[in-house]
Protein backbone atom coordinates (compact mmCIF):
# COMPACT_ATOMS: atom_id res chain seq x y z
CA UNK A 1 0.00 0.00 0.00
CA UNK A 2 1.13 3.55 -0.29
CA UNK A 3 0.63 5.80 1.82
CA UNK A 4 1.11 9.87 2.14
CA UNK A 5 2.60 11.02 5.23
CA UNK A 6 4.15 14.27 6.55
CA UNK A 7 7.16 15.21 6.92
CA UNK A 8 8.35 16.05 10.65
CA UNK A 9 11.20 17.61 9.94
CA UNK A 10 14.25 17.83 7.51
CA UNK A 11 17.43 18.39 9.47
CA UNK A 12 21.12 18.76 8.31
CA UNK A 13 22.63 16.20 10.51
CA UNK A 14 25.01 18.01 12.50
CA UNK A 15 27.12 21.06 12.49
CA UNK A 16 29.06 20.15 9.24
CA UNK A 17 26.05 18.01 7.62
CA UNK A 18 24.43 20.91 5.61
CA UNK A 19 27.73 21.39 3.99
CA UNK A 20 28.74 17.57 3.09
CA UNK A 21 24.72 16.98 2.30
CA UNK A 22 23.93 14.62 5.00
CA UNK A 23 20.66 15.14 6.66
CA UNK A 24 18.08 13.41 8.54
CA UNK A 25 14.12 13.01 7.72
CA UNK A 26 11.69 11.92 9.74
CA UNK A 27 7.88 11.20 9.27
CA UNK A 28 5.26 10.93 11.02
CA UNK A 29 4.79 6.66 10.94
CA UNK A 30 1.64 6.12 9.64
CA UNK A 31 0.94 2.37 11.28
CA UNK A 32 4.04 0.51 10.67
CA UNK A 33 4.39 -1.86 13.82
CA UNK A 34 8.11 -3.44 12.67
CA UNK A 35 10.43 -3.55 10.46
CA UNK A 36 13.99 -5.24 10.24
CA UNK A 37 16.76 -3.29 10.23
CA UNK A 38 18.02 -3.58 6.54
CA UNK A 39 14.83 -3.18 5.50
CA UNK A 40 13.92 -0.28 3.33
CA UNK A 41 10.72 2.09 2.20
CA UNK A 42 10.67 3.82 -1.21
CA UNK A 43 10.10 7.42 -1.02
CA UNK A 44 8.51 10.07 -3.45
CA UNK A 45 8.11 13.62 -3.05
CA UNK A 46 5.38 15.11 -5.56
CA UNK A 47 7.76 17.78 -6.29
CA UNK A 48 9.29 14.87 -7.74
CA UNK A 49 6.37 15.65 -10.35
CA UNK A 50 7.46 13.32 -13.57
CA UNK A 51 11.25 14.28 -13.25
CA UNK A 52 12.91 11.96 -11.42
CA UNK A 53 10.45 9.49 -12.66
CA UNK A 54 12.01 7.10 -9.52
CA UNK A 55 11.12 7.31 -6.31
CA UNK A 56 14.64 6.95 -3.78
CA UNK A 57 14.83 3.91 -1.29
CA UNK A 58 15.76 4.31 1.77
CA UNK A 59 16.81 2.03 4.63
CA UNK A 60 14.76 2.71 7.30
CA UNK A 61 17.42 4.24 10.35
CA UNK A 62 14.66 4.17 12.95
CA UNK A 63 11.28 3.08 13.72
CA UNK A 64 9.21 4.45 16.56
CA UNK A 65 5.60 4.57 16.71
CA UNK A 66 5.77 8.18 16.22
CA UNK A 67 8.10 8.43 13.46
CA UNK A 68 10.39 7.02 10.56
CA UNK A 69 13.83 8.44 10.46
CA UNK A 70 15.74 7.92 7.46
CA UNK A 71 19.61 9.17 7.33
CA UNK A 72 20.38 10.78 3.56
CA UNK A 73 22.97 11.79 1.44
CA UNK A 74 21.62 14.42 -0.51
CA UNK A 75 23.96 13.74 -3.77
CA UNK A 76 21.43 14.02 -6.88
CA UNK A 77 18.30 15.14 -8.54
CA UNK A 78 15.93 13.23 -5.83
CA UNK A 79 17.92 13.27 -2.62
CA UNK A 80 18.19 17.28 -3.64
CA UNK A 81 14.47 17.75 -3.57
CA UNK A 82 14.01 15.46 -0.49
CA UNK A 83 16.48 17.95 1.56
CA UNK A 84 14.66 20.56 0.64
CA UNK A 85 11.67 19.65 2.52
CA UNK A 86 10.18 20.81 5.06
CA UNK A 87 7.58 20.24 8.39
CA UNK A 88 4.00 19.93 7.08
CA UNK A 89 5.04 18.62 3.56
CA UNK A 90 3.80 15.32 2.35
CA UNK A 91 5.82 12.31 0.59
CA UNK A 92 4.33 8.66 -0.05
CA UNK A 93 5.73 6.04 1.18
CA UNK A 94 5.30 2.57 0.72
CA UNK A 95 7.16 -0.41 2.79
CA UNK A 96 8.66 -1.73 4.63
CA UNK A 97 10.48 -3.47 1.55
CA UNK A 98 12.61 -6.68 1.03
CA UNK A 99 14.81 -8.66 3.31
CA UNK A 100 16.66 -7.15 6.66
CA UNK A 101 19.46 -8.18 8.55
CA UNK A 102 19.79 -11.46 10.27
CA UNK A 103 19.44 -10.56 14.15
CA UNK A 104 21.16 -13.10 15.76
CA UNK A 105 21.26 -12.05 20.11
CA UNK A 106 23.65 -14.59 21.25
CA UNK A 107 26.30 -14.32 18.53
CA UNK A 108 29.10 -11.88 18.32
CA UNK A 109 27.95 -9.49 15.80
CA UNK A 110 29.99 -7.00 13.93
CA UNK A 111 28.50 -4.23 12.06
CA UNK A 112 30.49 -2.83 9.30
CA UNK A 113 29.74 0.82 7.73
CA UNK A 114 30.83 2.73 4.91
CA UNK A 115 29.51 6.25 4.68
CA UNK A 116 25.73 6.68 4.08
CA UNK A 117 25.68 2.93 4.96
CA UNK A 118 25.56 3.59 8.79
CA UNK A 119 21.92 4.43 8.29
CA UNK A 120 20.43 0.56 8.90
CA UNK A 121 22.57 0.09 12.07
CA UNK A 122 21.23 2.60 14.25
CA UNK A 123 17.91 0.46 14.08
CA UNK A 124 20.06 -2.68 13.96
CA UNK A 125 21.72 -1.21 17.74
CA UNK A 126 18.75 -0.07 18.97
CA UNK A 127 16.28 -3.05 18.58
CA UNK A 128 19.65 -5.46 19.41
CA UNK A 129 18.43 -6.94 23.00
CA UNK A 130 21.98 -8.28 23.92
CA UNK A 131 24.20 -4.72 23.14
CA UNK A 132 27.13 -6.31 24.62
CA UNK A 133 27.99 -8.76 21.23
CA UNK A 134 27.73 -5.78 19.19
CA UNK A 135 30.72 -3.73 17.76
CA UNK A 136 30.73 -1.35 15.03
CA UNK A 137 33.82 -0.77 12.18
CA UNK A 138 32.94 2.62 10.69
CA UNK A 139 34.58 4.20 8.22
CA UNK A 140 33.53 7.44 6.59
CA UNK A 141 34.99 10.10 4.81
CA UNK A 142 32.66 13.67 6.19
CA UNK A 143 33.38 14.58 9.92
CA UNK A 144 32.28 11.73 12.19
CA UNK A 145 29.22 14.36 13.58
CA UNK A 146 27.49 14.23 9.86
CA UNK A 147 26.41 10.91 10.79
CA UNK A 148 24.11 9.80 12.88
CA UNK A 149 26.92 7.69 14.94
CA UNK A 150 26.96 9.39 18.59
CA UNK A 151 23.78 7.37 19.88
CA UNK A 152 25.18 4.05 18.99
CA UNK A 153 28.19 5.00 20.26
CA UNK A 154 27.01 5.45 23.82
CA UNK A 155 25.56 2.03 23.44
CA UNK A 156 27.97 -0.21 22.26
CA UNK A 157 31.35 -0.91 21.50
CA UNK A 158 32.98 1.58 18.22
CA UNK A 159 35.80 1.99 16.07
CA UNK A 160 35.86 4.46 13.29
CA UNK A 161 38.12 5.43 10.86
CA UNK A 162 38.28 8.55 8.90
CA UNK A 163 39.52 8.32 4.85
CA UNK A 164 41.44 11.80 4.14
CA UNK A 165 42.78 10.58 1.23
CA UNK A 166 42.50 7.31 -1.02
CA UNK A 167 45.82 6.06 -0.05
CA UNK A 168 44.21 5.71 3.38
CA UNK A 169 41.90 2.78 1.94
CA UNK A 170 44.44 0.39 2.22
CA UNK A 171 44.78 1.15 6.07
CA UNK A 172 41.30 0.79 5.95
CA UNK A 173 40.85 -2.76 4.34
CA UNK A 174 43.41 -3.80 6.57
CA UNK A 175 41.62 -2.65 9.84
CA UNK A 176 38.71 -4.62 8.06
CA UNK A 177 40.85 -7.75 7.71
CA UNK A 178 41.09 -7.42 11.07
CA UNK A 179 37.98 -7.35 12.12
CA UNK A 180 36.66 -9.69 9.81
CA UNK A 181 39.24 -12.52 11.07
CA UNK A 182 38.34 -11.49 14.58
CA UNK A 183 34.59 -12.24 14.06
CA UNK A 184 34.54 -15.34 11.47
CA UNK A 185 33.13 -17.32 14.66
CA UNK A 186 30.14 -14.70 14.68
CA UNK A 187 27.67 -13.00 12.55
CA UNK A 188 29.04 -9.68 10.38
CA UNK A 189 26.47 -7.36 8.54
CA UNK A 190 27.81 -4.53 6.53
CA UNK A 191 26.31 -1.49 4.37
CA UNK A 192 28.20 0.80 2.10
CA UNK A 193 29.38 1.47 -1.29
CA UNK A 194 29.68 -1.40 -3.27
CA UNK A 195 33.50 -1.54 -3.49
CA UNK A 196 33.41 -1.78 0.09
CA UNK A 197 30.93 -4.68 0.40
CA UNK A 198 33.15 -6.47 -2.39
CA UNK A 199 36.11 -6.09 -0.14
CA UNK A 200 33.89 -8.03 2.77
CA UNK A 201 32.73 -10.57 0.53
CA UNK A 202 36.39 -10.92 -0.35
CA UNK A 203 37.59 -11.34 3.59
CA UNK A 204 34.71 -13.35 4.25
CA UNK A 205 35.15 -16.01 2.41
CA UNK A 206 38.99 -15.36 3.26
CA UNK A 207 38.16 -16.21 7.08
CA UNK A 208 34.98 -18.46 6.40
CA UNK A 209 32.92 -15.95 8.34
CA UNK A 210 29.06 -15.64 8.17
CA UNK A 211 28.54 -11.99 6.60
CA UNK A 212 25.76 -10.59 5.14
CA UNK A 213 25.42 -7.17 2.46
CA UNK A 214 23.25 -4.66 1.81
CA UNK A 215 23.46 -3.95 -1.92
CA UNK A 216 22.57 -0.23 -3.26
CA UNK A 217 22.00 -1.21 -7.13
CA UNK A 218 19.83 0.92 -8.52
CA UNK A 219 15.88 0.24 -8.27
CA UNK A 220 13.22 1.39 -10.35
CA UNK A 221 10.03 -0.01 -8.89
CA UNK A 222 10.92 -1.62 -5.46
CA UNK A 223 8.36 -4.07 -5.81
CA UNK A 224 9.83 -6.42 -8.60
CA UNK A 225 8.06 -5.52 -11.17
CA UNK A 226 10.94 -4.64 -13.30
CA UNK A 227 13.70 -7.13 -12.88
CA UNK A 228 15.98 -3.83 -13.24
CA UNK A 229 18.22 -4.10 -10.04
CA UNK A 230 19.64 -8.01 -10.46
CA UNK A 231 22.63 -9.00 -9.08
CA UNK A 232 24.28 -11.93 -9.92
CA UNK A 233 24.10 -15.03 -7.60
CA UNK A 234 26.18 -18.06 -7.28
CA UNK A 235 24.51 -19.85 -9.46
CA UNK A 236 25.11 -17.61 -12.29
CA UNK A 237 21.69 -16.68 -12.40
CA UNK A 238 20.02 -13.52 -10.86
CA UNK A 239 18.42 -12.60 -7.89
CA UNK A 240 16.65 -9.14 -7.26
CA UNK A 241 17.98 -6.70 -5.04
CA UNK A 242 14.48 -5.20 -4.29
CA UNK A 243 12.77 -8.38 -3.22
CA UNK A 244 15.23 -10.79 -2.74
CA UNK A 245 17.61 -8.45 -1.19
CA UNK A 246 18.90 -6.11 -0.45
CA UNK A 247 20.75 -7.97 2.47
CA UNK A 248 22.08 -11.15 1.12
CA UNK A 249 24.81 -14.00 2.65
CA UNK A 250 28.04 -13.21 1.08
CA UNK A 251 27.57 -17.19 -0.57
CA UNK A 252 24.41 -16.57 -2.06
CA UNK A 253 26.71 -13.83 -4.51
CA UNK A 254 29.05 -13.75 -6.84
CA UNK A 255 29.94 -9.77 -5.65
CA UNK A 256 33.11 -9.67 -7.66
CA UNK A 257 34.31 -6.46 -9.66
CA UNK A 258 35.59 -3.37 -8.67
CA UNK A 259 37.11 -2.99 -4.95
CA UNK B 1 -23.26 11.80 -14.18
CA UNK B 2 -22.17 8.07 -14.67
CA UNK B 3 -19.62 7.39 -17.08
CA UNK B 4 -19.03 4.31 -19.61
CA UNK B 5 -15.29 3.23 -19.68
CA UNK B 6 -16.04 -0.15 -21.51
CA UNK B 7 -13.67 -1.07 -24.32
CA UNK B 8 -14.57 -3.26 -27.33
CA UNK B 9 -11.71 -5.09 -28.48
CA UNK B 10 -11.93 -8.18 -31.09
CA UNK B 11 -12.57 -11.03 -29.06
CA UNK B 12 -12.58 -8.78 -25.83
CA UNK B 13 -14.38 -6.65 -23.76
CA UNK B 14 -12.55 -4.35 -21.02
CA UNK B 15 -14.62 -2.60 -18.04
CA UNK B 16 -11.74 0.39 -18.44
CA UNK B 17 -9.57 1.17 -21.10
CA UNK B 18 -6.19 1.10 -18.48
CA UNK B 19 -4.23 -2.53 -18.83
CA UNK B 20 -0.47 -2.50 -17.06
CA UNK B 21 2.26 -2.59 -19.77
CA UNK B 22 4.43 -5.64 -20.14
CA UNK B 23 8.03 -5.68 -18.54
CA UNK B 24 6.47 -3.05 -15.80
CA UNK B 25 3.83 -5.25 -13.72
CA UNK B 26 6.08 -8.55 -13.65
CA UNK B 27 3.12 -10.63 -13.84
CA UNK B 28 0.75 -8.99 -11.92
CA UNK B 29 0.84 -10.45 -7.98
CA UNK B 30 4.00 -8.77 -7.34
CA UNK B 31 1.54 -5.68 -7.52
CA UNK B 32 -1.60 -7.47 -5.73
CA UNK B 33 -0.62 -5.13 -2.27
CA UNK B 34 -1.21 -1.71 -4.04
CA UNK B 35 -4.20 -2.51 -5.74
CA UNK B 36 -7.31 -5.00 -6.65
CA UNK B 37 -6.18 -6.04 -9.65
CA UNK B 38 -9.86 -6.78 -10.81
CA UNK B 39 -10.38 -2.99 -11.31
CA UNK B 40 -7.79 -3.04 -14.12
CA UNK B 41 -8.97 -3.14 -17.43
CA UNK B 42 -6.41 -5.66 -18.41
CA UNK B 43 -2.81 -6.97 -17.41
CA UNK B 44 -0.24 -7.64 -19.78
CA UNK B 45 2.34 -9.73 -18.17
CA UNK B 46 6.50 -9.88 -18.39
CA UNK B 47 7.57 -11.11 -21.59
CA UNK B 48 7.32 -14.89 -21.91
CA UNK B 49 9.82 -17.41 -24.02
CA UNK B 50 9.61 -21.07 -24.49
CA UNK B 51 12.53 -21.67 -22.15
CA UNK B 52 13.39 -19.73 -19.35
CA UNK B 53 15.54 -16.64 -20.63
CA UNK B 54 18.71 -15.65 -18.10
CA UNK B 55 18.27 -11.57 -18.88
CA UNK B 56 21.45 -9.37 -19.73
CA UNK B 57 24.14 -8.44 -16.94
CA UNK B 58 24.33 -5.49 -14.83
CA UNK B 59 23.71 -2.96 -14.20
CA UNK B 60 20.21 -3.16 -16.30
CA UNK B 61 18.78 0.65 -15.15
CA UNK B 62 19.52 4.06 -15.58
CA UNK B 63 17.49 6.86 -15.21
CA UNK B 64 17.33 9.95 -17.49
CA UNK B 65 15.37 13.26 -17.76
CA UNK B 66 11.74 12.35 -17.39
CA UNK B 67 12.47 8.80 -17.81
CA UNK B 68 14.76 5.98 -17.89
CA UNK B 69 16.45 3.19 -20.10
CA UNK B 70 16.75 -0.29 -19.42
CA UNK B 71 18.11 -3.23 -21.01
CA UNK B 72 16.29 -6.12 -18.67
CA UNK B 73 16.84 -8.72 -21.74
CA UNK B 74 13.40 -10.45 -21.06
CA UNK B 75 14.60 -12.37 -17.96
CA UNK B 76 11.73 -14.51 -17.45
CA UNK B 77 10.60 -17.74 -16.19
CA UNK B 78 9.32 -19.57 -19.02
CA UNK B 79 6.02 -20.11 -20.31
CA UNK B 80 5.46 -23.35 -18.53
CA UNK B 81 6.61 -21.93 -15.11
CA UNK B 82 3.85 -19.01 -16.29
CA UNK B 83 1.07 -21.04 -16.72
CA UNK B 84 1.49 -23.77 -14.00
CA UNK B 85 2.80 -21.63 -11.20
CA UNK B 86 1.36 -17.78 -11.70
CA UNK B 87 -1.63 -17.73 -14.15
CA UNK B 88 -4.16 -20.09 -12.22
CA UNK B 89 -3.62 -17.18 -9.14
CA UNK B 90 -4.40 -14.26 -11.13
CA UNK B 91 -7.80 -13.11 -11.35
CA UNK B 92 -8.12 -13.84 -15.13
CA UNK B 93 -12.14 -14.31 -14.77
CA UNK B 94 -12.63 -11.04 -13.62
CA UNK B 95 -9.28 -9.23 -15.63
CA UNK B 96 -8.39 -10.36 -18.90
CA UNK B 97 -4.56 -11.61 -18.81
CA UNK B 98 -2.87 -10.36 -22.13
CA UNK B 99 0.51 -12.63 -22.46
CA UNK B 100 3.75 -11.42 -24.16
CA UNK B 101 5.48 -13.39 -26.24
CA UNK B 102 9.17 -13.41 -27.38
CA UNK B 103 11.00 -16.59 -29.60
CA UNK B 104 14.11 -16.18 -31.87
CA UNK B 105 12.14 -17.10 -34.83
CA UNK B 106 9.06 -17.84 -36.52
CA UNK B 107 8.67 -21.93 -35.88
CA UNK B 108 9.19 -20.90 -32.24
CA UNK B 109 6.82 -17.95 -31.84
CA UNK B 110 4.31 -20.35 -33.56
CA UNK B 111 4.74 -23.09 -30.68
CA UNK B 112 4.78 -20.74 -28.12
CA UNK B 113 1.54 -19.56 -29.09
CA UNK B 114 -0.35 -22.80 -29.34
CA UNK B 115 0.82 -23.36 -25.80
CA UNK B 116 -0.29 -20.26 -24.46
CA UNK B 117 -3.26 -19.66 -27.05
CA UNK B 118 -4.48 -23.21 -25.49
CA UNK B 119 -4.44 -21.87 -21.41
CA UNK B 120 -8.07 -21.09 -20.15
CA UNK B 121 -6.99 -17.64 -18.34
CA UNK B 122 -5.15 -16.05 -21.38
CA UNK B 123 -7.31 -13.31 -23.06
CA UNK B 124 -5.01 -12.34 -25.81
CA UNK B 125 -1.43 -13.09 -27.06
CA UNK B 126 0.35 -9.56 -27.63
CA UNK B 127 3.49 -10.59 -29.61
CA UNK B 128 6.73 -8.79 -29.32
CA UNK B 129 8.53 -7.91 -32.23
CA UNK B 130 10.14 -4.74 -31.08
CA UNK B 131 12.53 -5.56 -27.76
CA UNK B 132 15.39 -3.41 -28.00
CA UNK B 133 17.59 -5.29 -25.58
CA UNK B 134 18.18 -8.95 -27.04
CA UNK B 135 20.47 -9.87 -29.34
CA UNK B 136 18.38 -12.67 -31.89
CA UNK B 137 15.25 -11.41 -33.14
CA UNK B 138 14.03 -8.42 -31.08
CA UNK B 139 13.13 -5.24 -32.13
CA UNK B 140 14.89 -6.22 -35.85
CA UNK B 141 11.48 -8.82 -36.53
CA UNK B 142 9.90 -5.30 -36.22
CA UNK B 143 11.57 -3.26 -38.19
CA UNK B 144 10.79 -4.99 -41.67
CA UNK B 145 7.54 -5.43 -43.17
CA UNK B 146 8.07 -8.68 -44.43
CA UNK B 147 9.17 -10.27 -41.43
CA UNK B 148 6.55 -8.72 -39.11
CA UNK B 149 3.94 -9.98 -41.18
CA UNK B 150 5.27 -13.46 -41.16
CA UNK B 151 5.83 -13.68 -37.44
CA UNK B 152 2.38 -12.53 -37.05
CA UNK B 153 1.37 -15.20 -39.02
CA UNK B 154 2.86 -18.05 -37.57
CA UNK B 155 0.81 -16.73 -34.30
CA UNK B 156 -2.03 -16.14 -35.76
CA UNK B 157 -2.41 -19.69 -37.52
CA UNK B 158 -2.02 -21.12 -33.72
CA UNK B 159 -4.06 -18.76 -31.84
CA UNK B 160 -7.20 -20.38 -32.78
CA UNK B 161 -9.62 -18.15 -31.09
CA UNK B 162 -7.38 -16.12 -29.23
CA UNK B 163 -6.96 -12.43 -30.29
CA UNK B 164 -3.31 -11.69 -31.49
CA UNK B 165 -1.94 -8.05 -30.70
CA UNK B 166 1.29 -7.28 -32.11
CA UNK B 167 3.36 -4.68 -30.59
CA UNK B 168 5.13 -2.64 -32.82
CA UNK B 169 8.77 -0.81 -32.02
CA UNK B 170 9.12 3.46 -33.12
CA UNK B 171 13.13 2.26 -34.03
CA UNK B 172 12.10 2.25 -38.02
CA UNK B 173 11.41 4.61 -40.63
CA UNK B 174 8.06 4.51 -40.72
CA UNK B 175 5.96 2.90 -38.27
CA UNK B 176 2.69 2.68 -41.09
CA UNK B 177 4.19 -0.16 -43.09
CA UNK B 178 5.08 -2.52 -40.25
CA UNK B 179 1.39 -2.13 -39.35
CA UNK B 180 0.10 -2.25 -42.25
CA UNK B 181 1.92 -5.70 -42.82
CA UNK B 182 0.75 -6.74 -39.34
CA UNK B 183 -2.42 -6.65 -40.13
CA UNK B 184 -2.60 -8.13 -43.14
CA UNK B 185 -1.06 -10.87 -41.52
CA UNK B 186 -4.30 -11.10 -39.35
CA UNK B 187 -3.61 -8.56 -36.10
CA UNK B 188 -6.37 -8.16 -34.11
CA UNK B 189 -5.02 -5.62 -32.57
CA UNK B 190 -1.52 -3.64 -32.61
CA UNK B 191 0.39 -2.37 -29.38
CA UNK B 192 2.00 1.06 -30.05
CA UNK B 193 5.07 1.27 -28.78
CA UNK B 194 7.55 -0.57 -27.66
CA UNK B 195 10.39 1.52 -26.00
CA UNK B 196 13.02 3.86 -28.25
CA UNK B 197 16.63 2.85 -28.10
CA UNK B 198 19.18 5.03 -26.31
CA UNK B 199 22.24 5.06 -24.87
CA UNK B 200 23.54 6.63 -21.11
CA UNK B 201 27.05 7.57 -20.36
CA UNK B 202 29.41 8.72 -17.18
CA UNK B 203 32.13 11.05 -18.50
CA UNK B 204 34.13 10.40 -15.32
CA UNK B 205 34.41 6.56 -15.43
CA UNK B 206 33.82 6.37 -19.38
CA UNK B 207 31.45 3.47 -19.13
CA UNK B 208 27.76 3.25 -20.27
CA UNK B 209 25.23 3.46 -17.70
CA UNK B 210 24.01 -0.34 -19.17
CA UNK B 211 26.01 -3.23 -19.42
CA UNK B 212 24.41 -3.66 -22.62
CA UNK B 213 25.01 -0.41 -23.76
CA UNK B 214 22.06 0.41 -25.82
CA UNK B 215 18.36 0.13 -23.30
CA UNK B 216 15.43 1.41 -24.43
CA UNK B 217 14.14 4.43 -23.15
CA UNK B 218 11.06 5.05 -21.76
CA UNK B 219 8.74 7.43 -19.39
CA UNK B 220 6.89 10.68 -19.82
CA UNK B 221 9.82 11.90 -22.02
CA UNK B 222 8.38 9.48 -25.00
CA UNK B 223 5.19 10.64 -24.55
CA UNK B 224 5.08 12.66 -27.70
CA UNK B 225 6.91 10.32 -30.05
CA UNK B 226 3.86 7.69 -28.50
CA UNK B 227 1.51 9.74 -29.22
CA UNK B 228 2.56 10.44 -32.95
CA UNK B 229 2.87 7.12 -33.86
CA UNK B 230 -0.75 5.76 -32.48
CA UNK B 231 -2.09 8.76 -34.45
CA UNK B 232 -0.20 7.49 -37.47
CA UNK B 233 -1.28 4.09 -37.00
CA UNK B 234 -4.96 4.84 -36.26
CA UNK B 235 -5.17 6.65 -39.44
CA UNK B 236 -3.70 3.80 -41.52
CA UNK B 237 -5.01 0.49 -40.33
CA UNK B 238 -8.59 -0.31 -39.15
CA UNK B 239 -7.83 -2.87 -36.32
CA UNK B 240 -7.85 -0.89 -32.60
CA UNK B 241 -4.30 0.30 -31.45
CA UNK B 242 -3.72 0.03 -28.10
CA UNK B 243 -1.27 3.34 -27.21
CA UNK B 244 1.69 2.92 -24.35
CA UNK B 245 4.40 5.07 -24.19
CA UNK B 246 4.65 7.81 -21.01
CA UNK B 247 1.33 7.96 -19.94
CA UNK B 248 1.41 9.02 -16.05
CA UNK B 249 -2.43 10.00 -15.75
CA UNK B 250 -5.81 9.91 -16.49
CA UNK B 251 -5.65 13.11 -18.55
CA UNK B 252 -2.61 10.96 -20.48
CA UNK B 253 -4.74 8.44 -21.01
CA UNK B 254 -7.56 10.69 -22.84
CA UNK B 255 -4.86 12.05 -25.10
CA UNK B 256 -4.30 8.92 -26.19
CA UNK B 257 -8.05 8.14 -27.33
CA UNK B 258 -7.85 11.69 -28.53
CA UNK B 259 -5.75 10.44 -31.37
CA UNK B 260 -7.28 7.00 -32.21
CA UNK B 261 -6.15 4.57 -29.33
CA UNK B 262 -9.08 1.88 -28.04
CA UNK B 263 -7.47 1.52 -24.75
CA UNK B 264 -3.40 2.36 -23.21
CA UNK B 265 -1.16 0.74 -20.97
CA UNK B 266 0.61 1.96 -18.19
CA UNK B 267 4.21 1.30 -17.93
CA UNK B 268 6.97 3.72 -16.55
CA UNK B 269 4.20 5.54 -14.68
CA UNK B 270 4.24 1.92 -12.65
CA UNK B 271 7.44 3.08 -11.10
CA UNK B 272 6.85 6.52 -10.30
CA UNK B 273 4.25 4.56 -7.73
CA UNK B 274 2.99 1.04 -7.60
CA UNK B 275 -0.50 1.88 -7.71
CA UNK B 276 -0.29 4.40 -10.66
CA UNK B 277 -2.29 1.68 -13.23
CA UNK B 278 -5.29 1.63 -10.32
CA UNK B 279 -5.43 5.45 -9.58
CA UNK B 280 -5.48 6.09 -13.17
CA UNK B 281 -8.13 3.42 -13.83
CA UNK B 282 -10.44 4.80 -10.35
CA UNK B 283 -9.27 8.68 -11.45
CA UNK B 284 -10.39 8.19 -15.41
CA UNK B 285 -14.12 8.52 -15.04
CA UNK B 286 -14.33 11.51 -12.99
CA UNK B 287 -12.08 13.23 -15.51
CA UNK B 288 -14.57 11.60 -17.91
CA UNK B 289 -17.26 13.40 -16.08
CA UNK B 290 -15.86 16.07 -15.53
CA UNK B 291 -15.01 16.67 -19.46
CA UNK B 292 -18.74 15.78 -20.00
CA UNK B 293 -17.36 12.59 -22.35
CA UNK B 294 -20.13 9.57 -21.54
CA UNK B 295 -18.65 6.68 -22.95
CA UNK B 296 -15.38 6.42 -24.64
CA UNK B 297 -16.45 5.51 -28.21
CA UNK B 298 -17.55 9.05 -28.32
CA UNK B 299 -14.42 10.29 -27.65
CA UNK B 300 -12.32 7.84 -29.51
CA UNK B 301 -10.18 9.65 -32.65
CA UNK B 302 -12.42 13.01 -32.31
CA UNK B 303 -9.09 15.14 -32.72
CA UNK B 304 -9.57 18.52 -34.44
CA UNK B 305 -7.63 18.93 -36.80
CA UNK B 306 -8.80 21.94 -38.43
Amino acid sequence: MCRDVKVLDVTPHGPHGAEHGFFTMRLENPGIAQAVAGQFLMVRAAAFGVNPVWPRPFSISRLTPDAITLFIQACGRGTDILAGLGAGDTVTIWGPLGQGFAMEPESRTLMLAGGVGLAPFVEYTASHPVPANLALLFGHRAPLDCYPYAAMADRIRTTTFLERTPADREVFIGLLDEQVAAYADGLIVACGPRPFLVTVARLARKYSARAQVSLENRMACGVGGCLGCVEKNALGGYVQTCTQGPVFWVEELQLTGDA
Amino acid sequence: MTVDTRVRLPGLELKNPILTASGTFGYGLEFENYGDLRQLGGIAVKGLSLLPRLGNPMPRLAETPCGMLNAIGLQNCGVETFLRDTLPRLPWRETPIIANLYACDADEFAELAGVLAAAPGVAALEVNISCPNVKAGGIAFGQDPCMAGRLTEAVKKRAGNTPVWVKLSPNVTDIVSIARAAVLAGADALTCINTLTGVSVDIRTRKPRLANVIGGLSGPAIKPVALRCVWQVCRAVSVPVIGVGGISSAEDVLEFLLVGAHAVQIGTATFMRPDMAFRIAARLPELMAELGIDDLDSYRGSLKTR
